[in-house]
């Protein structure tokens, strides 16, 4: 069978189940990644996997099961059994349920790749990692990683409205780290980002990255870091790096605005947000320069697709608009729920798993400046950079950013460097104290988004260039 | 097919197509796990997966290289065996290969209840039904999941081993104002799962947790609820007795060294529950002490790590694990042995106020000035090697005053070194009642009972 006959299959099974709404996704994917430490391959895995997932709705109730069979047999059981659990959840009933409305849609959509990742021969892509990381090793590091990951991903969506959809979506990228360990401590620094870079693209991304070349810089910066100053503690003017700012919009405005942690369906495990729909429109979230989209339509950008996982199509839309918080991250039902006109923002990371709201591409618009000319304004502060640890409460309110490296900001120019920097604040205090904001955008791509009970990885994307935060407290200490 | 023909059959492809040198290890593992989450009381999401999971590490000429997939019929494994054959004869050498696991006599595990296996939807809804209703009119959020592996592991070594595990697990929380409280129950049987005294228990530590003060940052005496002490577990397992980051010498851990309180004995023991009872590579899982009386005793390996430390593999071998190491995930904090009067089960109903049970009672009573925390929040390591760990505080604090709780207090960030917090003369109190906590995974678990700590550092409050 088809991937859309398995699809078909199972939500005409469902309807026959008592479904009142059906929709099903089968998912082929392959994964591909390969880590080398020391100069040496550490782990090559290659993984594919083939199922559909189909979820029912009956009455006011949702069921969803998954399994990794494309047999008629199969997809009808499967359509069957997803019926079975939403009328079990009937026990515990709730609220009536909608959708907001989608067309339905006949399409195909694929990303953008110029060398497929999984066409370059593996001794290829391992010579990369080999050779970055013995460099690193040659420059002192103690721990020289390198890692590179694949996914190349095609699914086919059907719904009991008439959908009909199916995408190719390429995903790659990768990075490297050099570890330092000194006396009871250990300084790590990181090209291009904490895990790497990612996006919906070809190998190229990776090609772009030329790891090699950065591969000595951050050996011997690991190892500076172990005799650097330590970062100061106290209240100043805060100079983000790109990266880190990236992961500071993730959690501290992409999570809060997850429609599905402000209706409390989180509430137990991810958590909910500080962020009441009563005041949607009128919040004022951040300064004036504070411009954040929600665009799954960028091009390589690693929240980008041509339709969520509930057929909606990619659409951009505002998040904050100088300054004032417009929009959420939906799906269909939260949504109706929430009274709003839109979903177009749920993903499932796998064909077993349920799709949920989940980050596109969530990113901040370019502000006027350049980090040269923010530094050169800047008379006493601390310039931070690349994430190292990363912690915000329930609410996405109080949050705690460890950076790799820092250095002093001082009469405009840019001084020691400094170890282990941290920075703490509050999400709406801090992002209204942003006051200068670089052009030198950069789609961030995070790998690693946990959410959702069973556990799901989420793909997401974040724009994002450096700026600068007016009295923030840094060197938070044990 | 059986889990054990698909392996066998997998090794026999391997020969013929790699020849009689190739070495190949291989996991089947069958999987029916579902979960039913409620939140705003009512089931908001149910789901249940059927899978089958094949795993091939495959060495050859020096070379290494691992594939999965979930096509079990004879093209999809043929395809399996075909890509990771050619990822091989592909990859770099592999100079660190430890070889394959000999054959070896496993352990049976722990019996399996069938009954869970084969858990329904309506049994876990039965169970939210029962947690939502004894929350009387709160809000409740949370799940139940129950979970049944069946697996087999064959290697061209002529080692094969086969086990299946099930375990129930119920986590939930009721509201009261903004304020949570939490419960959560990991088990080896769904029966043992009982909803109305969890959402009793959560719903007792919501009303408790209403208006809560703002306390000013500093360090606190402190007694950790169980699902707090877990977060400690599973911090030490993936930072501390990892074999890969001890060889890496990114751990604490000095093997010998009395590096914790006298207090303290941890357990890694992966037979005391339901589990498979061998790990990837096919080594028997053991009980393994992490911990003796507060000197470290061990970490934990896999074949690799094993082999690079010279000690050999404890049983630890995971996917992903050559990459972020082999961790203990089975860790028993063992209860304390001082004269505490235990009066019930530490899940009784009947609940009321922010302690609980007596076991936390009795803990809390011996705290002239402290807080006594649920749960940990965020965690994340700011610093590897000395364990330095921040987060917060969730689902409840409140302060101690000579002997009882006064008042519900807002959450804390906190920033603490672990094995500092837990060091030789740390530790003023061991709950007698362990409790056993599920992590985000089945298999997974951390089983302690609530623990009293001499000083935790809080460095700001979460409201700024």
């Amino acid at each position: 069978m088809t991937g859309f006959d398995a699809a078909t299959a199972a939500v005409q099974a469902a309807l026959d189940a008592g479904a009142r709404y059906a929709d099903a996704r089968v998912m082929h994917r392959r994964y591909e990644s390969m880590s080398a430490r020391n100069g040496d391959i550490e782990e090559l895995t290659q993984d594919e996997s083939i199922g559909l997932g189909v979820r029912a709705l009956v009455g006011s109730s949702w069921g969803f099961h998954a399994v990794p069979e494309l047999s008629d047999a199969a997809a009808r059981d499967a359509g069957r059994r997803a019926a079975a659990i939403a009328t079990a959840s009937a026990r515990v009933p709730g609220p009536p349920i909608d959708l907001v409305p989608v067309e339905a849609t006949v399409a195909s959509w694929a990303s953008g790749c110029k060398v497929d990742p999984l066409g370059v021969p593996l001794s290829d892509k391992g010579d990369l990692l080999v050779r970055a990381t013995a460099t690193m090793r040659e420059h002192g590091a103690d721990l020289a990683e390198g890692l590179y990951q694949i996914w190349d991903t095609a699914k086919w969506f059907v719904s009991s409205e008439g959908h009909r959809v199916d995408q190719r979506i390429r995903e790659c990228g990768g990075g490297i780290s050099a570890t330092s360990i000194g006396d009871g401590e250990t300084q790590r620094r990181s090209y291009p980002s904490y895990r790497g870079q990612y996006g919906t693209t070809g190998w190229e991304l990776v090609t772009s990255l030329d790891l090699a070349a950065h591969a000595a810089r951050i050996a011997e910066e690991s190892r500076e870091l172990l005799t650097a100053p330590e970062c100061p503690s106290g209240e100043t003017d805060l100079i983000l790096g790109g990266e880190q700012l990236a992961l500071q919009i993730h959690e501290s405005v992409g999570h809060a605005i997850e429609l599905d942690r402000i209706l409390g369906w989180e509430a137990a495990f991810a958590g909910t947000s500080w962020l009441d729909l009563t005041r949607l429109g009128t919040l004022r979230y951040g300064s004036e320069l504070m411009n954040v989209t929600i665009d799954p339509t960028i091009p390589g950008a690693l929240g980008s697709f041509g339709f969520d996982d509930e057929g909606s199509p990619a659409v951009k839309r505002d998040a904050v608009r100088e300054g004032r918080w417009v929009g959420v991250l939906a799906g269909r039902d939260s949504a109706a729920v929430a009274g709003l006109d839109y979903g177009g923002s749920v993903r499932a990371d796998g064909w077993a798993r349920l799709p949920m709201v989940r980050m596109t591409n969530v990113g901040l618009e370019p502000g006027p400046h350049t980090l040269d000319e923010i530094i050169a304004a800047t008379d006493d502060g601390v310039l931070m950079d690349l994430n190292r640890s990363w912690s915000i409460d329930d609410k996405r309110l109080n949050f705690q950013f460890g950076c790799e490296v820092g250095w002093e900001v001082k009469k405009g120019r840019r001084g020691r460097m400094l170890r282990n920097p941290t920075y703490t604040g509050i999400g709406p205090t801090f992002w209204r104290s942003m006051d200068m904001l670089s052009s030198e955008i950069v789609p961030w791509g995070t790998p690693n988004c946990g959410k959702g009970q069973p556990g799901q990885t989420g793909h997401t994307g974040h724009p994002a260039a450096p700026a600068r935060f007016r009295n923030v407290r840094v060197g938070v200490r044990a | 097919m059986s889990e054990l023909d698909l392996a066998g059959h997998v090794v026999e492809l391997v020969r013929r197509l790699a020849g009689p040198d190739a070495q190949a290890e291989v996991v089947v593992t069958r999987a029916d796990l579902a979960l039913t989450r409620f939140a705003n009381s009512f089931i908001h999401q149910n789901v249940a997966e059927s899978a089958t999971a094949v795993r091939l590490r495959l060495h050859a000429d020096g070379r290494t290289a691992a594939g999965s997939g979930s096509l079990v019929d004879p093209d999809g494994l043929a395809a399996l065996v075909e890509r990771t054959l050619a990822a091989t004869r592909l990859a770099p050498t592999d100079p660190a290969w430890p070889g394959l696991t000999p054959s070896t006599p496993v352990p049976a595990g722990a019996p399996v209840d069938e009954a869970t296996a084969a858990a329904s939807p309506d049994e876990r809804a039965a169970r939210v039904r029962a947690f939502v209703d004894a929350v009387e009119g709160l809000e409740a959020a949370g799940y139940c999941r129950t979970a049944h592996r069946s697996a087999a592991f064959a290697n061209s070594a002529g080692h094969s081993a086969v086990g299946r595990s099930a375990e129930a697990a119920m986590d939930g929380i009721a509201r009261a104002g903004g304020a949570d409280g939490v419960a959560r129950h990991c088990a080896d049987r769904l029966a043992d799962l009982d909803g109305g005294a969890l959402g009793a228990r959560a719903a007792a530590k919501a009303r408790a947790a209403a208006d809560p003060v703002e306390l000013p940052p500093g360090r606190y005496e402190v007694v950790l609820e169980p699902a707090a002490v877990a977060d400690l577990l599973d911090n030490l397992a993936w930072y501390g007795f990892n074999g890969k980051r001890y060889a890496e010498r990114q751990s604490f851990a000095e093997p010998g060294a009395a590096q914790f309180d006298p207090a303290l004995t941890l357990v890694d023991d992966p037979l005391h529950a339901s589990g498979l009872p061998y790990d990837l590579e096919g080594t028997p899982r053991r009980a393994l002490t992490l911990v003796e009386a507060g000197t470290t005793a061990a970490v934990a390996h896999d074949r690799r790590s094993g082999a690079e430390a010279g000690t050999g593999s404890t049983g630890h071998g995971m996917p992903g694990g050559s990459t972020f190491g082999p961790l203990p995930h089975n860790v028993r904090l063992l209860p304390g042995d001082g004269p505490v009067e235990v009066a019930a089960g530490p899940l009784s109903a009947g609940v009321t106020g922010a302690v609980a049970d007596p076991d936390t009672a009795a803990l809390v009573a011996g705290m002239s000035r402290g807080l006594l925390v649920s749960d940990f929040w965020y965690t994340r390591v700011l610093d590897a090697k000395q364990l330095v760990v921040t987060g917060l505080t969730r689902n409840g604090v409140w302060l101690v005053e000579d002997g009882v709780p006064t008042r519900a207090v807002r959450d804390f960030r906190f920033t603490e070194s672990y094995p500092r917090a837990m060091g030789p003369g740390r530790v003023l109190g061991l709950g007698r009642s362990p409790v056993r906590q599920p992590d985000r995974v089945d298999g997974f678990w951390w089983e302690t009972p609530a623990l009293r700590l001499a000083s935790w550092n809080f460095t700001g409050g979460a409201s700024g």
